[in-house]
Order: structure tokens, then C-alpha cells, then sequence
């Protein structure tokens, strides 16, 4: 099962990474959870600088930005 | 329950669609390379930016370089010429930042005191490459 990690404090760009992954993951087919991280320290943890960011499986792979749907499918297998 | 500000920095109160400033000071062993250290973490506790970690961006951590890559303004510190914060950079694809060399500074590897004095000299000149940057270009 994927681990789909949405790092952001609540932020309109966060929500919109939250939708855009969900549905990225639903066209893939594959078993994901997704885990909104939402504590200032546990995001530093990442070494993430700048909101929104996207993680797959512990490992960040967006900072800063919210790419589409198809972007994030690339990303996520 | 209502939206918070966006798109928030975890480094600053600042928006990140504007200028999210991202400072890396080289933090080498010698006595410039000190004063690089304590004018990047002067620069942050001052608001100017903040200190991030070069370690990260050599050993390719992505969290920290996908940070790099997306931070308005970037500020690298080399304590010397042997420029090791702008290589650093420069080798992770990073070449658009701004830069200051202690060592320019008139302050000589190896007799340099590291004072409050000469860590705020390079703190200014910090924020004079700052100033004058443009915003990054980020995807």
C-alpha cells in the first residue's frame, strides 16, 4: 500500500495537492492511504522549506508547488 | 473552519509565492567558515531568511533540495574561494542564488577572530546580495 503524505498547514494549495493526489491514485488503481501532516516540526522533519509538499512512501517528491493529477501519477508509481 | 493563508512557508512569516529566502552558509571548519555559519543563522533569527542545511543538498535529501529548488531567493555564504556553498549548489542544479565570500570581505583565512563584528559584516553584505537579487525562476 502506497503512503501518500500531504505536507501543509491547511492552505488552499494544500487542499488542492489533497484532491489532486487522491485522484491521481484513484486512476492508478493502486491500495494508497493518505496522511495529511499538518504539525510545523514533523514537516521540518522532511527538510521541507515551503508548502504544500507531497511524499509517497516517506520519500518528498514536490515542495512548494501542486503539479496535476498526471504529474503526480508519474510521481507516485 | 476557515482557510489559512496561502501557500504558507514553514521557514518565515512570508508567502511562499513571494519570496521565501533560503540561506546556505558553507559552515567549513576554518574561522571564515564559521563566521559563514553564524551570519546564515544571524540572517534567520534577524528575519532575513533562513539557514538551511548544505549537507542536505549534497547527500541529495529531497525534501531539502526540492526545497532549494523552490525557494524564492536563495543566499549561498562561502567562508573562501574554495566556494564550497556555490559548488554545492551549482553541482545539486541549483545556479541562480546570490553569494558572498568572506574572504572578500577583508577578512583573511586563518586570522580571522570570529567576532560578532566580523559575523555581522558578512550579514550585511548578505542582505545587500539580497536586495539586489531578482525572485528564482522556480518550476
Amino acid at each position: 500500500m502506497k503512503k501518500l503524505q500531504i505536507l501543509g498547514t491547511g492552505c488552499p494549495k494544500c487542499k488542492k495537492l489533497t484532491e489532486a493526489t487522491e485522484q491521481a491514485a484513484r486512476e492508478l488503481g493502486i491500495e494508497f492511504e493518505i496522511e495529511k501532516v499538518t504539525d510545523i516540526d514533523k514537516i521540518l522533519e522532511f527538510g521541507v522549506m515551503m508548502t504544500p509538499a507531497l511524499a509517497v512512501d516517506g520519500v518528498v517528491k514536490v515542495v512548494g508547488k501542486v503539479p496535476t493529477p498526471q504529474e503526480i501519477k508519474a510521481l507516485i508509481q | 473552519m476557515a482557510d489559512k493563508p496561502c501557500c504558507e512557508p514553514v521557514a518565515q512569516n512570508d508567502c511562499c509565492n513571494g519570496a521565501t529566502v533560503l540561506i546556505y552558509p558553507c559552515s567549513g571548519s576554518s574561522d571564515v567558515g564559521e563566521i559563514s555559519d553564524h551570519a546564515g543563522r544571524l540572517l534567520t533569527r534577524e528575519g532575513f531568511g533562513k539557514m538551511h542545511c548544505l549537507a542536505g543538498i549534497g547527500g541529495r535529501v529531497p525534501g531539502i533540495t526540492l526545497s532549494a529548488q523552490a525557494a524564492g531567493k536563495i543566499l549561498a555564504i562561502d567562508g573562501c574561494p574554495q566556494d564550497c556553498a556555490s559548488k554545492t549548489l551549482s553541482v545539486a542544479g541549483i545556479e541562480d542564488f546570490s553569494r558572498v565570500r568572506v574572504t572578500d570581505l577583508g577578512m583573511p583565512k586563518g586570522k580571522t577572530p570570529v567576532t560578532e563584528e566580523h559575523t555581522r559584516v558578512v550579514a550585511e553584505k548578505g542582505i545587500e546580495a539580497l536586495r539586489a537579487s531578482a525572485l528564482r525562476a522556480t518550476a
